[in-house]
């Protein structure tokens, strides 16, 4: 702990408390206490570790899930697919070997690293956390310093039980004022990137603060620290409150009764001090927050539903300009086309983003009733890990998603990313709960519009996008 | 991990922001365990006009002539010159691999995404931060003359022209040491495991929830 009494900023009070050795020039050798593992960066890793006669450091401090590469039907079948195969026969064999903990494709606990490191509580607030995968900022909701590494990372965290690591610049994002109905934390994480573009936050760790943020629950506090790494920001942090803890307790590996106060005692010292400084502070008005959908081909390209396709003659930068030709070309999409009159082939609700109990629920409320809308060729909903869809179809969502048309999947990775069957055909256009909407991202020609749930299930039903609040 | 010191070459000019992860190797090639063999599937929705995969023999497929890196003057390129924010998106160490089997040794891009930026020094390829206007520089050079020969000179920190002119560069001193020595940076750490162990038993006092399992 820092002995200083110099305000500080909630990223300095968990780098302090996370420093090994400080390497001099910025530089430390950062403790990691969590350590997430799924199948598809991890095995390289484990070869290094085989090469160089290197164990894992602290076992109890790595979870195992495979998710990005998994099947959404037919599960109880197998992978068809036999490189898919192989590399869930890797992860399998290479958790085996190490004694490494890991939920089994078919274990009611599977599902995204991102839903099920919260779900099980093996996510905790002042923790660092990290996995090979860029949306490990999703777990900074708990006031947890969580990110993304490569898989050279991946192997250095294994063997090492720490990474060296190069002090980040903080941002503070103040989302001031309340968002009207309607608006999500999707909306708001969008609504950022908007503001201060992909790379806004290179080098930067964001500290989400202001009403808006601490009305959110502890769901959609993750989907907004999952899009920090759109922004460009590695981590997203949320001080920890009574939400967060509420959160925690009682979760399976959370702290037991032996060592719960202490820990709720340390956890209510996450927060920035008063007067701490950052490097950047934005401020947003949450009231000015509409509905967002993507337009383009990166998350910054981003407007309100009510707004219409940009013009690239507009833009006077020329590098943006040709970003944005080249953008529209790609999306098949003319300047001055409102966005409520894009119509859509495909729906896809899921994602370490937007596939939590709430995010069904939120869509499951917009198509109750209803039906897909006969130009939709697909829609389909993938709960975020099994214990999700086992609470939405205790709820009844499911029956409301199949009524709808939309298909109910088992969890996964699945259309966000497109490794498994699950993918756009070239040329199709997807409303899209998850994150990214790069060429190619949901299959090759594939065109991704980034929405919140409600918008995606509205789409669905109209056919087009649709301001969810007139809907 | 193999040294970088100094790599004189042509450049490849890729004239846009924000290249992403995906763009550099889409995702269903990150269904090989391996580290090697990306390669040929650089950049493949760009590079090729037919879909491709692991067990499609690249050799087979329809090469899009107008992508630039398949123009005969940007053979044999050994750096990479971009826009702002290169390497965005996905923690994919997959998109180094791919440059580097390639035959890339180096990129040069105004801004690089983080994780992309950290990932190029664990594998020996250097990622040059330039001003935008001496990226701007670069470009028009090669736009004049594709086969100008650059050289990268990591010990001085600078991006020699064909003109005799240069550009410096920053770099952190502890990356470009490793760099520079080649060194395996777990090996490194390993020597700091007394102060490992020393960090896990005064953490354990503080917070020992986190060591009860």
């Amino acid at each position: 702990m820092s002995s200083s009494n110099k305000p500080r900023t909630l990223y300095d009070k968990i780098w302090d408390d996370h420093v090994v050795s400080d390497l001099g020039a910025g530089s430390a050798l950062i403790y990691i206490d969590r350590h997430l593992v799924h199948e598809v960066t991890s095995p390289q890793a484990f070869d290094g570790l085989r090469l160089n006669h290197r164990q894992p450091w602290r076992l109890a401090a790595n979870l195992a899930v495979p998710d990005h590469n998994v099947p959404t039907v037919d599960r109880a079948k197998g992978i068809k697919d036999p490189i898919s195969r192989a590399q869930l026969d890797a992860l399998d064999a290479n958790c085996a070997e190490f004694g490494i903990t890991k939920f089994d494709l078919m274990d009611r606990r599977q599902g995204i690293v991102h839903v099920i490191g919260p779900e099980q509580g093996a996510t905790l607030p002042g923790m660092t956390v990290v996995c090979g995968d860029s949306h490990t900022s999703t777990h900074g909701a708990f006031g947890a310093l969580a990110f993304g590494i490569g898989t050279s990372e991946v192997e250095h965290a294994l063997a090492t039980q720490t990474l060296v690591l190069k002090k980040a610049r903080t941002m503070l994002v103040r989302v001031k004022g309340h968002v009207g109905p309607g608006v999500t934390a999707k909306d708001i994480t969008l609504a950022i990137i908007g503001r201060i573009g992909t790379a806004g936050g290179t080098g930067h760790v964001i500290e989400y603060a202001g009403e808006a943020i601490e009305d959110l629950s502890m769901e959609g506090r993750m989907t907004l620290c999952n899009m920090a790494i759109e922004g460009g920001a590695r981590a997203g942090l949320v001080a920890v409150d009574d939400k967060t803890i509420a959160y925690v307790k009682g979760r399976p590996y959370a702290p037991k009764a032996e060592h719960w106060d202490a820990a709720v005692a340390y956890w209510k010292t996450l927060k920035s001090d008063a007067g701490a400084a950052f490097d950047a502070v934005v401020e947003i008005d949450a009231a000015g927050i509409q509905p967002q959908v993507t337009w383009g081909t990166s998350p910054e390209m981003v407007l309100p539903v009510g707004a219409a396709v940009p013009n690239p003659a507009d833009e006077a930068d020329p590098v943006k300009r040709n970003g944005m030709e080249k953008a529209l070309a790609y999306m098949g999409l003319k300047a001055g086309t409102p966005i409520e009159k894009i119509a859509i082939d495909k729906v896809f609700i899921g994602s370490c983003t937007n596939s939590r109990i709430e995010d069904m629920r939120a869509a499951a409320a917009v198509v109750k009733g209803r039906k897909k809308a006969a130009n939709v060729k697909l829609a389909m909903v993938v709960p975020g890990s099994g214990l999700v869809k086992e609470q939405a179809e205790a709820e009844g969502l499911d029956q409301i998603f199949r009524d709808a048309g939309f298909e109910w999947r088992e969890p996964g990775c699945s259309m966000c990313l497109a490794m498994n069957a699950d993918r756009l055909e070239p040329g199709e256009r997807c409303a899209s709960t998850s994150n990214r909407n790069f060429e190619g991202r949901q299959g090759a020609g594939g065109r991704t519009h980034l929405v919140s749930p409600a918008m995606a299930a509205a789409a669905g039903i109209a056919g087009h996008f649709v301001d969810v609040r007139s809907f | 991990m193999r040294a970088f010191t100094v790599v004189s070459s042509k450049i490849a000019p890729l004239d846009r922001p924000n290249v992403d992860t995906d763009a550099i190797i889409p995702k269903q090639y990150l269904k090989s365990i391996r580290r090697t063999g990306f390669g040929p599937f650089l950049f493949d929705d760009w590079r090729y006009l037919d879909a491709g995969d692991l067990e499609i023999d690249p050799a087979t497929r329809r090469v899009n002539p107008d992508f630039v890196l398949n123009k005969a003057e940007h053979q044999g390129a050994q750096i990479l010159i971009a826009r702002d924010n290169f390497g965005c998106g996905s923690s994919r160490e997959h998109a180094v691999w791919a440059l580097d089997d390639y035959g890339f040794r180096a990129v040069i891009a105004p801004s690089y995404a983080d994780i992309f930026f950290s990932n190029c020094f664990k594998n020996g390829v250097l990622p040059v931060v330039l001003k935008p206007e001496e990226v701007q520089a670069i470009f028009d050079g090669v736009a004049r003359n594709p086969d100008a020969q650059f050289t990268i000179d990591l010990p001085a920190q600078q991006v020699k022209l064909p003109c005799g002119n240069a550009f410096s560069f920053e770099i952190d001193a502890g990356r470009k040491h490793n760099l520079v020595e080649g060194l395996d940076e777990i090996g490194l750490t390993l020597k700091n495991a007394d102060a490992i162990r020393a960090y896990e038993a005064r953490r354990a006092q503080q917070a020992p929830w986190l060591f009860a399992s």
